[in-house]
C-alpha cells in the first residue's frame, strides 16, 4: 500500500476530529516547546560564560591569590605567614619557566576599603583600585581605547598616573549617551583618595556582544528618527554572571604597583615592613597544554620560597570553566527530565486517544481487511496517524518555543540571551516523531490483529 | 479442477460448555462460471460457509482450495491478497465506509493491491459504470439509497475483476422491487461469465438461479428441494436496469 495514500488517510482521518486531535497534541506541544526553550536558554547561558571567560583573560591564565586561612595541619603556624611578596615574582620569573608575564597585583575593593575618586566637584566609586604592571593588559584582555597604558618608567619611578575605565569617566566628565558630547579625560588629574592622579590612558568600553548589538540598534534608531533622541541605556541594569565581568572592568582603575606601594601604604592594608605583601601574582601559561606541569613548577616554587607553609592558593579560569559547566550540566539535564516527563505524558495521550480509535473504528479495520489490506496495512496505517499527530504537534510545539522564548528574552533580559538552534528543534522535532511512534505501537498492534469476520460482526 | 474445492469443511464453535457445529462436514465444487445461489433455515451455517469460502474466516478442519491454492496453508498476507485480488463479497448491510466517497470505497481493494491513482480512478469508474452509477462517484454512501448502496458495494467487489464474486443475502435489507435490481445486477454479471454464489431466504430468487445448494444443520442436504426445482420465478429480468 502506498505511503502517501496512507498519509492522506490519517490526515483525514485527524482533521475528522480536529478538537480531539489538537487535545491529543497538548503533551507533544508542551513537551517539544519546553525541550527547545531549556536547550536555547542554555545555549545562551553557554555563550554568556564563553565570553565572560575571553573577557577575564582566557583559560591559560592563572592566579596566585593570598590566603590567610592555613590548611588544618598548618593552623599552628598563622603567625609566621610569609604572604605573597615581590620576592616571590621573582623566584617564579627564573625558578616558573614554563609561565610568562608573572605580574604582581596589590589590589583594593571599592567597597571595602571606600575609595573615593574625585574630579572638581564630581564623586566615582570605583569597584577596584590595582597597583600592577603594565602586562596586566594582556592578562585581563584589557584593550586602552584612548591615551596609553602606563609602562615601566611610570613604575619605576613610581608616577602618579592612573589608567581608568570608562563608566569612571561617565561618572566623573559625563556620560556622552547623556550629554551629548564625549570627552576623553586624557591629560587631566583626578584625585584619589585625595592624591593627584594624572590619567594616561582610558579602557574602551567593555560590552557584551548583547549590549553590543543593542547599541548599533539604538544607533540606528536615532539615525532614522533624530528627533526622538530618547537613548535607552539597558546594559547597565541587567545582571547576569558574565556581564559582571564586563562591568568590574569598566568600573577598574589602575595605577602603577611601586605607586600603589607608596602612596597608599596604609589605606591597602600594608605596614611598614621592607616587603610589601601582594594580593595575588597574576601570569600566563605558555602552552595550555601543559597547564598541569606549569601548575606543579609553580607549586614548588612556591613551596620553597614559602617554607612550606600554604598561605596561597591557585585560581585558574579552568576552575571556573568546569564549575560553569557543571553549572550548565545540571540546568540542562533538569531541562531533559522535564521535557521528557512533558513529552511520556504526551506519548500516553496519543496512546489513548489511537486505543479510543480504534475501537470505534473496528467495523472500518474489519472493512480493509475483508478487500485485502494485510496486517502490516493496517499496523502502517494506524502508527502513521499516530506519527502524523505527534509531527503536527511536534511543529506547533516549535512555534511554541519560539514565542515561549521571544517572551522570556522581553520579560527578563539578560546578558545570555536565549539562542534557538537548528539542531535543538531537529532534536525535538525527532523526539516527537520518536513518541508518535512508540505511543501508536499498542493500538497499532491491536488493531492489526483484528480478525476480519470478528470485526464485521461487531457493532 | 474446480474454482472452487470444499472438502469436509467443519466450523465449530464452543460456546461455554456448549459445542455448536455451524458446519459439519462440508463438501462442495464450484466450477468457472456458476452462478449458484444457497438456501436453507436461519442458523443452518449459510453465512459460516460464505465467510469461509471468502477467506474471511478459517474453518476448524477440512480443507479448501481456491483457484488451484491451498488456502489452508496460507500465510495471512496471501489471504489478504486472495480476498483482495480473486474474490469479491458482497454483504447483507453493504459495509462501505461512511467517510469515503462512493468512488473511492470503490478503489479501496486496488489502494491495497497497489494500483496508481489514475488506474484506480479508471477502474473505480468503470465498475461503477456496471451498476449504473457512475454519476453518483462524489456522493457519500449515505447520500444514497439502500439499493445503491448495495449496487456500490458490487462496484467494489468487480472493481478488482475477481475470479469468484459471493454475496450473503444481497438483497435482504432490500424491499423486494430493490432487491429485483440487485438481482438483475447478478444475472447481467453471469451472463459476462462471472461465477457468482449467493444466499438467500427467498426460495423464488432461488430458483433464478441455475445451480441451487441447500443447508440444513450445517451440511449440504443431499437433495435440493422439489418445490424449488422447475418453479417459475416472479421476477421478470428483461426490464432495463433503473438508473
Ligand atoms: N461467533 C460465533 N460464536 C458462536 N456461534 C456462532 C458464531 N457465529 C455463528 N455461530 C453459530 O453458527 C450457526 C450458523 O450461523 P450462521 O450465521 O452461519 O447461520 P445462517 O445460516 O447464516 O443464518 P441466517 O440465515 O440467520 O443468517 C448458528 O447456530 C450460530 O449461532
Ligand atoms: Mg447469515
Amino acid at each position: 500500500m502506498n505511503f502517501w495514500n496512507t498519509m492522506f488517510i490519517g490526515m483525514k482521518e485527524i482533521w475528522a476530529h480536529k478538537f480531539r486531535s489538537l487535545l491529543t497534541m497538548l503533551g507533544i506541544i508542551l513537551g517539544v516547546s519546553s525541550l527547545v526553550a531549556m536547550s536555547a536558554l542554555v545555549k545562551g547561558m553557554e555563550n554568556g560564560m564563553k565570553e565572560a571567560l575571553v573577557a577575564m583573560g582566557g583559560l591559560e591564565k592563572v592566579r596566585v591569590e593570598f590566603q590567610d586561612d592555613l590548611p588544618p595541619h598548618q593552623r599552628h603556624l598563622t603567625d609566621q605567614i610569609p604572604g605573597l611578596l615581590m620576592k616571590d615574582v621573582y623566584a617564579l620569573q627564573s625558578g616558573a619557566p614554563l609561565v610568562e608575564n608573572i605580574t604582581p597585583i596589590v589590589e583594593q575593593h571599592g567597597y571595602r576599603t571606600r575609595i573615593n575618586v574625585t574630579y572638581r566637584n564630581k564623586r566615582a566609586r570605583p569597584w577596584r583600585l590595582y597597583g600592577t604592571w603594565p602586562g596586566i593588559l594582556d592578562l585581563e584582555d584589557h584593550r586602552v581605547e584612548h591615551g596609553r597604558m602606563f609602562n615601566e618608567i611610570d613604575n619605576e619611578e613610581a608616577r602618579s598616573v592612573c589608567v581608568i575605565g570608562i563608566e569612571l569617566r561617565n561618572d566623573l566628565f559625563g556620560d556622552p549617551e547623556k550629554t551629548g558630547e564625549e570627552i576623553i579625560p586624557i591629560g587631566q588629574t583626578i584625585r584619589i583618595n585625595g592624591q593627584p592622579f594624572t590619567i594616561v590612558g582610558m579602557f574602551e568600553h567593555y560590552m557584551t556582544e548583547k549590549e553590543k548589538k543593542e547599541k548599533e540598534l539604538a544607533k540606528l534608531q536615532a539615525q532614522q528618527n533624530p528627533q526622538g533622541g530618547v537613548v535607552r541605556d539597558k546594559g547597565r541594569g541587567s545582571s547576569g554572571p558574565s556581564g559582571y565581568v564586563f562591568r568590574l572592568k569598566n568600573n577598574s582603575i589602575f595605577i602603577p604597583l611601586k605607586t600603589m606601594m607608596i602612596q597608599f601604604r596604609a589605606a591597602a592594608g600594608l605596614d611598614e615592613k621592607a616587603d610589601p605583601r601582594l594580593s595575588g601574582i597574576y601570569m600566563k601559561v605558555r602552552d595550555i597544554s601543559l597547564l598541569e606541569t606549569a601548575l606543579q613548577q609553580i607549586r614548588n616554587v612556591l613551596q620553597v620560597s614559602h617554607n612550606g607553609i600554604e598561605d596561597w592558593s591557585f585560581r585558574t579560569e579552568e576552575d571556573l570553566a568546569d564549575g560553569i559547566q557543571v553549572t550548565i550540566k545540571n540546568f540542562r539535564m533538569s531541562g531533559v527530565i522535564i521535557a521528557a516527563i512533558a513529552l511520556v505524558v504526551g506519548g500516553i495521550g496519543i496512546m489513548n486517544i489511537m486505543l479510543a480509535s480504534v475501537s470505534e473504528r473496528v467495523r472500518e479495520i474489519g472493512i480493509r481487511k475483508a478487500v485485502g489490506a494485510t496486517t502490516t496495512d493496517i499496523f502502517v496505517q494506524i502508527i502513521i496517524e499516530s506519527l502524523i499527530i505527534a509531527l503536527i504537534g511536534g511543529i506547533m510545539g516549535l512555534v511554541v518555543s519560539i514565542a515561549l522564548v521571544d517572551s522570556i528574552t522581553a520579560f527578563t533580559p539578560t546578558e545570555n540571551n536565549p539562542v534557538i538552534t537548528g539542531e535543538a528543534m531537529l532534536f525535538a522535532w525527532g523526539c516527537s516523531a520518536m513518541v508518535g511512534i512508540i505511543a501508536g505501537m499498542i493500538p497499532a498492534f491491536k488493531a492489526s490483529k483484528l480478525h476480519p469476520i470478528q470485526a464485521l460482526k461487531y457493532d | 479442477m474446480a474454482l472452487v474445492e470444499l472438502r469436509d469443511i467443519r466450523k465449530t464453535y464452543h460456546l461455554g460448555g456448549e459445542v455448536i457445529h455451524a458446519l459439519d462436514g462440508v463438501d462442495l465444487d464450484v466450477d468457472q462460471g456458476d452462478f449458484t445461489s444457497i438456501i436453507g433455515p436461519s442458523g443452518s451455517g449459510k453465512s459460516t460457509l460464505m465467510h469461509i469460502l471468502g477467506c474471511l474466516d478459517t474453518p476448524s478442519s477440512g480443507s479448501m482450495t481456491l483457484d488451484g491454492m491451498d488456502i489452508h496453508d496460507a500465510t495471512p498476507r496471501q489471504l489478504a491478497k486472495v480476498r483482495g485480488e480473486k474474490i469479491g463479497f458482497v454483504f447483507q448491510f453493504f459495509n462501505l465506509l461512511p467517510k469515503l466517497s462512493v468512488a473511492q470505497n470503490v478503489e479501496l481493494p486496488l489502494i491495497y493491491k497497489g494500483a496508481s491513482s489514475r488506474e484506480r480512478r479508471e477502474r473505480a469508474m468503470q465498475a461503477l459504470d456496471l451498476v449504473n452509477l457512475e454519476d453518483r462517484a462524489k456522493h457519500r454512501p449515505s447520500q444514497l439509497s439502500g439499493g445503491q448502496q448495495q449496487r456500490v458495494a458490487i462496484a467494489r467487489a468487480l472493481v478488482n475483476d475477481p475470479r469468484i464474486i459471493f454475496a450473503d443475502e444481497p438483497t435482504g435489507n432490500l424491499d423486494s422491487h430493490t432487491g429485483e435490481m440487485i438481482l438483475e445486477t447478478f444475472c447481467k454479471l453471469h451472463e459476462e461469465g462471472r461465477t457468482i454464489m449467493l444466499v438467500t431466504h427467498d426460495p423464488e430468487i432461488a430458483a433464478l438461479t441455475p445451480k441451487k445448494i441447500e443447508i440444513r444443520d450445517g451440511k449440504i442436504a443431499s437433495d435440493v428441494d422439489a418445490k424449488l426445482s422447475g418453479r417459475e420465478s416472479r421476477f421478470k429480468l428483461n426490464r432495463p436496469a433503473d438508473t
